[in-house]
């Protein structure tokens, strides 16, 4: 048995009138990859933004092993509105989410932007606005922002939706290499039940007042489209 | 020219305001602020009206009023739908209040143009001195926000979620445009302001994309408006914000025309 990384247990998030979680229990190990499937409105974008912590838990606890603080978490949203005039360059793109206080990046910072480049394949691109890039070289970039800080837990919301098959696969095989090579634990929403199959170690089927939690080897993609079916 | 006094003060408070403007207004187009930044030129002139009114410095009163509804504006319009039609408000309240101060403390309205239009013989060395230090403060606060306001301002879905104190960031911006709005009042006129703040940075963002190199061409070309502004406002005896605003827009459509010409679009 491997490590926890985080531990929901009895997790209930509720906001007025709407009681989204009640009795929420599943856990992250460490090297993890764990999708998260279900209908749109079930939560899956709640559930992350709680892990974030910004969304405070009703009933329950979200506890991260060792602690919080000891877990950087990159996170690629779901929707980020950047249109074609979107003036940085992949490379400005991805070196913003490096922390810190004096206003230039030093040599081991640049080497960071440069690895987390690399290893999501845009280093080619690396001068090109990313207002005019594609689709596909969008998501990797995002992805490349994400784990510039090396973090411990990444967490995908619907990376994939805007992407077309061959991208899809290619974006998650990115992931699935981070995850065997740097031992980064992968949080994947989803509702493309195929991909999930494919890529991910476990799954958390969501429904409305109900959750099924397992290995993914156990189960097909019919079993996962009746387990995440209202 | 440079022999006379007041030119030598026109330089050396334009360059300072150049700077500025053209580094903040990189983040002030990044964030879309254009708007707010026009409605701050217009809070600044009756935060002017305020402070002749109470005989202070005009450059206090429009420090006070600037500041303090910059903040009011960042805290009404969280929500970016409502954000101009709050702005709107605001300013109209403004506009109103900037004539009322101006009647009460009757000055003339030669005066309200100078306010509103800039005048370059109004710079005394003393006005040097405090564009010179509120320059130098916001300059120093920006560099020590650099990342966290650059990580918001080009990618604001990604700071907030990365844990970024964003709000935080929000308003010590704020702050900081409304200082900018006060100090470049003081030579462009406040009725003009947003042209420094707005149109140089605008247009380096289709030449260069790294956000250092916008900083850089966009003090340049605010540094070139100016300058050649004074210069031909001098030569001229015309209104140096004409001479800067024109400038300004010819860096502007160049880039459209630019980009046009890139992208084929």
């Amino acid at each position: 048995m491997t490590e926890p990384l985080i531990a929901v247990q009895h997790l209930g998030i509720s906001f007025p009138n709407n009681q989204v979680f009640k009795d929420l229990n599943f856990k992250i190990e460490q090297g993890d990859f764990l999708t998260v499937i279900g209908e749109n409105g079930v939560g899956k974008t709640t559930l992350i933004r709680a892990l974030l912590g910004l969304v405070k838990p009703s009933a329950g606890a979200i506890n991260f092993y060792p602690n919080r603080k000891a877990i950087k978490i990159g996170y690629v949203p779901q929707f980020r509105n950047l249109d074609q005039e979107y003036p940085l360059t992949v490379e400005d793109f991805v070196g913003l989410n490096i922390r810190g206080w004096l206003p230039w990046l030093t040599k081991a910072e640049h080497r960071q932007v440069q690895t987390a480049m690399a290893v999501t394949n845009v280093k080619k691109i690396k001068q090109r606005q990313l207002g005019m890039a594609s689709g596909g070289e969008k998501q990797r970039a995002y992805l490349a922002q994400a784990i510039v800080q090396q973090p411990q837990l990444l967490i995908l919301d619907e990376s994939t939706a805007s992407l077309d098959n061959e991208m899809k696969y290619e974006l998650l095989d990115l992931v699935q290499n981070l995850n065997q090579t740097s031992n980064i634990t992968v949080f994947f929403v989803t509702h493309d039940l195929p991909l999930a199959k494919q890529y991910a170690k476990h799954y958390l089927a969501l429904r409305p007042g109900q959750q099924s939690f397992g290995e993914m080897a156990d189960m097909t993609v019919a079993q996962l489209k009746e387990v995440t079916n209202v | 020219m440079f022999s006379l006094a007041f030119m030598q003060n026109a330089y050396l408070a334009g360059t300072f305001i150049a700077i500025i403007c053209g580094t903040i207004g990189v983040f002030v187009i990044a964030r879309n602020l254009s708007f707010l930044t026009h409605t701050l030129s217009e809070i600044g002139f009756a935060g002017a009206a305020f402070g002749i009114f109470m005989g202070w410095t005009a450059l206090t009163g429009m420090l006070i009023f600037t500041v303090v509804s910059s903040v009011i504006v960042g805290q009404m319009s969280v929500k970016q739908s409502r954000r101009e039609a709050s702005i709107s408000a605001i300013s109209a309240l403004f506009i109103g209040l900037g004539i009322l101060f101006l009647s009460l403390s009757n000055q003339t309205s030669s005066y309200a143009t100078s306010i509103l239009f800039g005048s370059v013989i109004g710079i005394a060395h003393a006005d040097v001195i405090r564009v010179a230090v509120l320059s130098g403060i916001v300059l120093l606060v920006m560099l020590g926000l650099y990342r966290p306001l650059k990580f918001d301002s080009f990618d604001a879905i990604g700071a907030k979620v990365s844990g970024l104190w964003t709000t935080g960031i929000s308003v010590v911006f704020l702050v900081l445009v409304a200082m900018s709005v006060s100090v470049a009042a003081q030579i462009v006129g406040s009725l003009l302001i947003f042209i420094l703040l707005t149109l140089p940075a605008a247009a380096a963002r289709y030449f260069v994309h790294t956000v250092s190199k916008m900083i850089g061409l966009s003090i340049a070309f605010a540094l070139v408006g100016v300058w050649l502004g004074l210069y031909l406002s001098y030569v001229t005896n015309l209104p140096v914000s004409f001479f800067i605003a024109s400038i300004e827009c010819l860096f502007y459509l160049a880039a459209l025309g630019f980009q046009r010409l890139r992208v084929g679009s």
